[in-house]
């Protein structure tokens, strides 16, 4: 059985065309194949590189490279919270936040909880430093969070984001 | 111009109801500097740009106009422009605002920028993190080809462009723009050795020009009111020093830290780091002090509380000891905060963030990060001190040890916390004393 969905096959073809060598579309595709399994297993950078006609070593090289990336050992939770710890969240109780996340979900930063709901990362410049502390919620940046407003956005994924 | 009756250009319809539309945009005038600009010669929009003084925002000043004229002349084949939407010089956030608030604005000057440099196909990289600028970018550029925008034959000049917006996957190293073209070709993000410069062979090997989002949001603005206009706001060139070009036009100054108003404000270049703070930034927080200000991301070192007088253009910075201007993000770091966790905090996000490829860099960023675990812990020594400094002088395009210059940003901060703060440092490693920041071990 194929790795890749339908979707996500189709979506790597309408990228070739935007590009003069296959290879570019290597990123769109790890992306769109972690969006729907929460990770990019070693049969599915296979099934890439038969796609734009590389070596899955080639693949495995590019998704190794960004820490984005999970391998099939290690898929992501439901939802992936990133909390930032760069200096100027930092000067604003980005620490804080994180350790205290970590702290209340029982994980280091980088692990899922053991129900498979939450990963949560530590982030660098998440470029909200007007908004510190922030976090990331998939590709959502929320500004000004406390705990409290990691939790309730960790519950409610469609919950309105606070803007800057 | 006084910065009392300074109108905000940039900014100038963030907060407008509808902001992102191509409607609201077009009944703000949009698209009359590109439909004025397909009517020149692209070397006249050249000329124009290189006139008006603009220097590339994105950290180096490098003039706009200039790098534009190092394309070759003749090339048969495409040109590649190449947007840097990769965002991420901690206490920088001025891309994302441009771009969630106004997208049609940096979009209309990279048509015209495209025009210019006779690009058919524009790759704008967006950092992966900025979701919401990637949702408006998108629906703008649909809107754009709906309506002849984009596309083939735009507005009926015959020229033809095409725009696609291409994610990243948290990488700093990718705003570096050789490692941003390695990145945009499916490769590891890792920095090209120069030369070949981009304009000669950059992405796919073809000429490419990379730009930063600002700039690409100064074009229309320089096409609809000439060179002169930008050239009355900002800092003229120091009749002393031959090498200046100037620090020309409206400026986006982001500002965070320990203030009372975090946010974005723009203002003609050369406001100083003390104006910037009290005016705009609501002062210091909780009545403090500040005891270091960052003038342009992290990667640019550290001001004292003596040198905030230093007017923030393109040369002020560096008078004081700076790496320079930078991305002008103004962080601030109030008086009682330690200076050896704000080290810390630095050297650790650029040994997060070094790709590997060069060892200086590599090794350079984690040994640093490594001593100040040490000197957090209280088992520092006196001599730590002077090997920090030792590192910091020893990686980087300055010493001429690495590709790129993401260690000269490491340096830079370890360079000028030392020679401005040295007797904290030292007090701090005699007494023994451990970080209270060290009880939040979740976070390390």
């Amino acid at each position: 059985m194929s790795e890749l969905s339908e979707n996500a096959k189709q979506i790597i073809a309408e990228h070739l065309p935007r590009y003069p060598s296959k290879q570019a579309v290597t990123l769109p595709a790890l992306h769109i194949v972690q969006q729907e399994r929460r990770c990019v297993s070693n049969k599915a950078m296979e099934e890439i590189a038969e796609l734009l006609e590389l070596s899955p070593a080639q693949i495995n090289d590019t998704a190794s490279f960004y820490g984005f990336f999970r391998t099939e050992d290690n898929p992501l939770g439901q939802k992936r919270i990133w909390v930032c710890r760069s200096l100027p969240c930092m000067l604003r109780g980005g620490e804080e936040l994180l350790a205290a996340l970590c702290e209340k979900y029982h994980i280091a930063p980088g692990e899922t909880t053991a129900d498979g709901k939450l990963t949560i990362e530590l982030a660098e410049c998440l470029g909200a430093c007007d908004g510190a502390p922030c976090i990331l919620l998939e590709d959502e940046l929320h500004l000004r969070c406390s705990l409290e407003d990691v939790e309730r956005i960790a519950n409610e994924p469609n919950a309105p984001t606070k803007k800057a | 111009m006084s910065q009392t009756e300074f109108k905000p250009v940039l900014l100038g319809r963030i907060g407008k109801p509808d902001s992102q539309s191509l409607a609201s945009y077009r009944a703000d005038g949009g698209y009359e500097a590109l439909a004025k600009s397909l009517k020149m010669a692209n070397t006249e929009v050249i000329d124009l740009v290189k006139n008006s003084g603009l220097r590339g925002r994105g950290g180096a000043g490098f003039p706009t106009g200039l790098k534009w004229t190092f394309l070759p002349k003749d090339v048969q084949g495409p040109i590649y422009l190449c947007i840097n939407g990769d965002e991420s010089e901690p206490g920088t956030f001025n891309n994302r605002v441009l771009i969630e608030e106004d997208p049609h604005q940096v979009l209309e000057g990279i048509v015209i920028s495209s025009f210019a440099t006779r690009a058919t196909t524009a790759y704008f990289y967006l950092r992966y993190e900025y979701g919401r600028c990637y949702r408006a970018l998108q629906k703008a550029v649909d809107e754009m080809y709906a309506n002849n925008l984009l596309g083939k034959n735009i507005l009926g000049s015959g020229y033809d462009l095409d725009i696609y917006l291409h994610r990243g996957a948290c990488a700093y190293i990718c705003g570096e723009e050789t490692g941003l073209i390695e990145s945009l070709e499916g490769k590891r993000a890792w920095p090209r050795i120069k030369p070949p410069f981009p304009a000669i062979e950059g992405a796919f090997r073809r000429p490419t020009v990379v730009n930063n989002v600002e700039t690409m949001a100064c074009i229309p603005h320089i096409i609809n009111h000439g060179s002169e206009w930008f050239q009355s706001m900002g800092v003229p060139k120091d009749p002393n020093n031959p090498r200046d070009a100037g620090s020309y036009g409206p400026k986006l100054y982001c500002i965070s830290g320990h203030v009372n108003k975090p946010g974005l404000v723009e203002l003609p270049m050369g406001i100083t780091a003390r104006d910037l703070i009290d005016q705009h930034g609501g002062g210091v927080w909780k009545g403090r002090k500040a005891k270091a200000v960052i003038p342009g991301g992290l990667s640019m070192g550290f001001m004292t509380n003596a040198e905030l007088d230093t007017p923030l253009d393109f040369n002020g910075p560096g008078r004081v000891g700076c790496l320079g201007l930078g991305t002008a993000a103004v962080v601030v770091i109030d008086d009682h905060t330690s200076m050896i966790d704000v080290l810390y905090n630095s050297c650790r996000f650029f040994e997060h963030e070094s790709c590997g490829q060069c060892t200086p860099c590599r090794e350079g960023t984690a040994w640093s990060t490594k001593i100040l675990e040490r000197i957090r812990e209280g088992k520092g020594k006196l001599s730590d001190i002077d090997l920090l400094m030792e590192i910091a002088n020893s990686i980087g395009t300055i010493p001429g040890t690495t590709i790129c210059g993401l260690a000269d940003g490491a340096a830079w901060p370890i360079k000028t916390a030392i020679n401005k703060f040295r007797g904290e440092f030292e007090e701090y490693i005699k007494s023994g004393q451990r970080s209270q920041s060290l009880a939040l071990a979740g976070a390390h």
